[in-house]
């Protein structure tokens, strides 16, 4: 064929178009993402893990452009670690989440990303933030991305205050697969972080171990 | 400070709504909220019944412009009564469906409207069937439609199951439009549910107070 244009993708923004939660559990907190990466109609990265590490139990969601969302977690994880050495002690989780309110707020006109932050310090244990467009608020659980929209029902419903790590982490796997499952920006495998004052735990999700529901 | 209203992008009274119907062990229940909105600024009517009669056992719900709505339900409500005279037996839901469905489909540019319709028949028992935008018909065990269904989803997807006994549905459909009314500023009001069997139909009608709470409230 004469002429033929450039593939989509080459043009188009990528966005991580996403789903992310992350929720408050007795002694701590779990964050969960998918791990599609789309540009315009294409994916370009099917495993893309959304959940970074500011610091070693203080971590963030991402979502939204992708290339704003990387940028303010790499700022934010340098900034962590200057103010860390400075106070000689780990950061607050509090902290964490103004210095990316801080930089979501100030670019809020250029920038288009959204990032939760959660973790566990020892004043006031698993704390979750969202920051979208500058704000800062602390909440028992919270939800973002594209696919968020078709789970609100779903959290609103089940999410119970004081549930336990392994709760809250079903609750997590059941939401990313319930979005993942209508969103056609969200798929791939589920990543999964559970942060307490034990340390820090990763675990991969993949498709195929994703539940099930009545129509599959 | 100068007042604007938001483009509205559909034309006129929107019902910016959230309507569902499922199939139970022996029965459908459809059911939706009853707010009517003029461009999600001003409620123009708080107890708007979206949920309409088309014959004994079939009914159906509303989504999009009422005016276009109210238009086609009502033609429709005369083809099928003529139909039925015709076949000397009550319609089946598909064919209140199908009619719905031509109606869409040959004026899809001039309309915004799309259809739940749910029934008992004779032929194949408790049915639901969904009318999109441009007409396409499709027969499924539970459905949800509306700018709040986007928030139910999941609360669907999780919840339903299918054989599930007559108060469990009627339950599941409370709480799912009650999750969406609580997410969407253009659905709210009461909820409207209209539970089908071969018995015979059955109004039920939660106001806001006896709605269920979920725990952020």
């Amino acid at each position: 064929m004469l002429g033929e244009a450039e593939p989509q993708w080459l043009s188009e923004e990528v966005k991580t178009g996403t789903t992310i939660i992350a929720i408050e559990f007795n002694g701590g907190v779990v964050l969960g993402s998918d791990s599609r990466v789309s540009a315009g109609e294409s994916v370009v990265n099917r495993v893309m893990n959304k959940l970074s590490p500011l610091h070693d139990k203080i971590y963030c969601a991402l979502s939204g452009s992708a290339a704003d969302a990387q940028t303010i977690a790499e700022v934010v994880n340098y900034q962590l670690d200057v103010h860390s050495m400075e106070i000689g002690e780990d950061p607050k989780v509090r902290s964490a989440a103004t210095l990316v309110r801080n930089i979501s707020y100030k670019y809020k006109e250029e920038m288009s990303a959204h990032l939760i932050v959660a973790g566990w310090d020892r004043k006031d244990g698993g704390q979750v933030f969202a920051t979208l467009k500058g704000l800062l608020t602390r909440q028992p659980f919270a939800v973002g991305g594209s696919g968020s929209s078709y789970v609100y029902g779903f959290v609103d419903a089940e999410y119970r205050k004081g549930m336990s790590k392994e709760e809250s982490q079903q609750f997590v796997v059941n939401t990313l697969a319930l979005a993942m499952n209508r969103d056609g920006s969200s798929g791939g495998v589920a990543y999964l972080v559970t942060i307490d004052k034990h340390g820090t735990e990763e675990k991969v999700i993949l498709g195929n171990d994703l539940p099930t529901f009545f129509d599959q | 400070m100068e007042k604007h209203y938001t483009e509205c992008k559909v034309k006129g009274v929107s019902t910016g709504t959230t309507i569902l119907a499922a199939v139970f062990d022996g029965g459908v229940v459809i059911g939706s909220d009853s707010r009517a909105s003029i461009g999600g600024e001003y409620v123009s009517s708080k107890t708007i019944n979206k949920v309409i009669q088309v014959h004994d056992r079939i009914f159906c719900c509303i989504a999009g412009s009422l005016a276009d709505a109210q238009a086609v339900t009502k033609t429709a409500k005369f083809h099928l009564s003529f139909h039925s005279v015709q076949m000397e037996s009550p319609p089946l839901v598909i064919a209140a469906a199908s009619v719905l469905k031509e109606l869409c489909y040959n004026n899809k540019e001039e309309l915004q409207a799309g259809f739940i319709t749910a029934g008992w028949d004779k032929k194949k028992g408790p049915q639901v069937y969904v009318v999109a935008l441009g007409g396409m018909l499709l027969s499924q065990p539970v459905t949800i439609g509306g700018s709040g269904s986007t928030y139910i989803y999941g609360y669907v997807d999780a919840k339903y199951k299918p054989n599930m006994t007559k108060e469990e549905c009627q339950q599941f459909a409370t709480n799912a439009i009650a999750l969406a009314m609580g997410r969407d500023n253009v659905s709210g009001g009461v909820v409207h549910l209209v539970v089908i069997t071969e018995k015979g139909v059955e109004h039920v009608v939660v106001p806001g107070d006896k709605l269920p709470k979920f725990n952020d409230e």
